[in-house]
């Protein structure tokens, strides 16, 4: 598949990489609403529980990236950029106390790739995502 | 005038080199003898040293708080209202120290820390005294010899969970109408700003019984996460972000204990023609509501960060409005003539300028500012952003998502109805505004925006007695008011038969 809804930049990937190796398999939650809103949250898998509200979006690195479904609507033209910035605190986020934080990032998708995602259909719901 | 920077020899306020955590009346060492630094988002540089606490150290509060409830709960309504007095009386008395404090840690202006926050505060603490002493349980006649009385207790211990953007303001609404129902508080801060609280603590601690307050530090996936899923708290209050609002829900249903949230909103501000019928002093009240957008460099919950502006009057009045935010000052926060200052943090600075390009890519236009600040000399590497004011439409993610930032997204509308459906075109319903000379409008919109609080011809007023809360995404409670007191109660009822006959059944 060429396009994709999600992806990391390489500041991103070490990062996870680094977690990972902490923490076992994780997945990230995009969250919403103010003071560390629009941050991607990142857990343990099973920590937080994604359902029918979630929307699945791909993985990065290895985990499944969700974003609520009521969320998605308002995002759903721009693929996310997962990237990491020195910084501190982001809710119960797992890569808070290593000084850096996940910062999402956007682009709008090109005609071709939203003619691409227009084919595949709807994205699938927390509920059903096999995990990888 | 210019405040000396916190740590100067002439500073109304000195910092220690390292903090503890202020546990059962105590400073006490965070377990694992680990600490983070503490920086000043003014200039960007480390100032002191934070406990990064962990799950062993919110246990050692908890006991303490368990220790204290029984007593503190028993006390009498006049008890706990004199502590709140006297913790208003000393806020009132070291004002100063605590607003530049509270604008070193922070970055916000000391104007507003000076003439907003901390005075809030104390009046908060006032409110909540004298909400206490006017709280009265009730009693139902069910029958001529039956009667229900309801009495209303304390949870008991109640975990509270702090945001940056307000540390003490934030703080003091939470601890306030905690303390006046008789609860004792485990407190995390946010690890943004977890500096101001500690000199809060410093200077009330002795008020208050030892173990009713306990102040823990640290980041929080290692010590609020303890904190928030801890089967020893009975509430846990909230603000934030949605998905961890989420996940603190998600923690309270395996505890089976109530949760209230605040998580921000998208909150539109709202400009009908007849602002502008005269040029007189409310048509200038208005535009200053309009650049309230940049108060708290737009780190309010309730930022009025969509602005939708009648067609009929729009570039009249966009005219004026960019005037008006291009004469907003800029600069050191401890100036008191500095109108905007620092971003509350690096990422908080990063996360605003990915949304001024996300922006820009969706073909909104820069009316004014959109980019980083630098103030110049040693506050360079602090962390500004220009106000700025976008225009485009509601469905660009600038529109409908909380930037957190000086930044508003300009729109307009026609008429009323189309105002209402672009208002509550959003997942949150936390603030408005609506802007008119015309009552009958201005109270239909107010009843069929979907917001908690809605602000008819002012923003930004905190007061307490007026209930604060979200609709939709914005988060579960009421603050502010009176009402949060059950909050943080439960309630007793003594079912009590005064006939001396048999009922029959048996």
């Amino acid at each position: 598949m060429a396009v994709s809804r999600v992806s990391a930049t390489e500041a991103a990937a070490a990062l996870i990489a680094r977690l990972q190796s902490v923490h076992g398999p994780l997945l990230f939650h995009q969250s919403g609403g103010c003071c560390d809103g629009s941050a991607p949250m990142c857990y343990p898998q099973g920590d937080f529980q994604v359902g029918e509200q979630d929307v699945y979006l791909g993985d990065i690195c290895g985990c499944p990236f969700y974003i609520g479904k009521a969320q998605f609507e308002y995002w759903r033209h721009t693929h996310l950029i997962i990237d990491a910035v020195p910084g501190r605190g982001s809710g119960f986020s797992l890569e808070s106390p290593e000084g850096m934080r996940f910062l999402t990032r956007s682009r709008l998708y090109t005609e071709a790739e939203e003619a691409e995602l227009a084919a595949l259909g709807e994205p699938p719901t927390g509920d059903v995502v096999v995990e990888p | 005038m210019q405040y000396a920077q916190p740590g100067q020899p002439d500073s109304k306020v000195q910092p220690k080199s390292r903090y503890a955590n202020f546990i059962g009346g105590e400073w006490v060492a965070p377990a694992d003898g680990r600490y983070f630094e503490n920086i000043s988002p003014v200039n960007g540089k480390p100032f002191c040293e934070i406990p990064r606490s962990n799950g062993q150290d919110i246990e050692r509060a908890l006991d303490a708080a368990h220790g204290a409830k029984a007593a503190w709960g028993r006390s009498s309504p006049a008890e706990r209202a004199n502590v709140l007095l006297k913790i208003a009386e000393r806020m009132e008395q070291n004002l100063e120290m605590l607003a530049v404090a509270e604008s070193w840690e922070n970055g916000k202006p000391v104007r507003e820390t000076l003439a907003a926050d901390i005075p809030l505060a104390i009046d908060h603490f006032r409110y909540f005294a004298g909400a206490a002493r006017a709280e009265e349980g009730h009693l139902s006649q069910i029958d001529d010899d039956t009667v229900a009385y309801h009495f209303k207790e304390p949870l008991g211990v109640v975990g509270q969970i702090i945001p940056w953007n307000f540390p003490i303001l934030m703080a003091t609404w939470k601890l306030a109408p905690a303390l006046a129902a008789g609860n004792c508080v485990v407190l995390k801060p946010a690890e943004q700003t977890p500096w101001s609280i500690l000199l809060l603590m410093e200077l009330v601690g002795d008020l208050l019984p030892p173990g009713v307050v306990n102040v823990v530090n640290g980041f929080g996936v290692e010590a609020g996460k303890p904190l928030a899923s801890s089967n020893r708290i009975a509430k846990v209050a909230f603000t934030g972000e949605t998905t961890t609002g989420r996940l603190i829900m998600q923690y309270a249903s395996q505890n089976l204990i109530p949760v209230t949230l605040e998580l921000g909103g998208k909150s539109p501000n709202i400009f009908f023609e007849d602002v502008f019928a005269r040029q007189d002093d409310f048509a200038d009240k208005a535009l200053e509501g309009f650049a309230m957008f940049a108060l708290n460099q737009g780190e309010v919950c309730t930022c009025p960060s969509r602005a939708l502006i009648q067609k009929s009057f729009y570039d009249d009045f966009m005219e004026k409005a960019i005037a008006r935010t291009r004469a907003v000052k800029q600069g050191n926060p401890l100036d008191t003539d500095t109108m905007v200052g620092a971003q509350a943090s690096n990422d908080q600075l990063e996360k605003i300028l990915s949304y001024l390009d996300i922006g820009r890519q969706e073909g909104a236009k820069v009316l004014t500012g959109g980019e980083r600040y630098r103030p110049g000399g040693d506050l360079d590497d602090g962390y500004y952003v220009q106000p700025t004011i976008f225009e485009g439409q509601n469905k660009m993610r600038i529109f409908q998502e909380e930037i957190f930032g000086p930044v508003v997204s300009v729109t307009s509308f026609s008429d009323a109805e189309d105002a209402l459906s672009i208002a509550n075109d959003t997942l949150y319903g936390l603030g408005a505004g609506v802007w008119s000379r015309d009552m009958n409008t201005a109270y239909r919109m107010g009843r069929g925006i979907q917001a908690g609080r809605v602000w008819t011809n002012c923003y930004h007023l905190y007061p307490a007695h007026a209930a604060f809360g979200g609709y939709k995404h914005s988060g579960i409670g009421r603050e502010n008011h009176r009402m949060m007191l059950e909050h943080y109660q439960q309630t007793k009822n003594m079912l009590v038969s005064y006939s001396p006959k048999a009922m029959g059944f048996f």
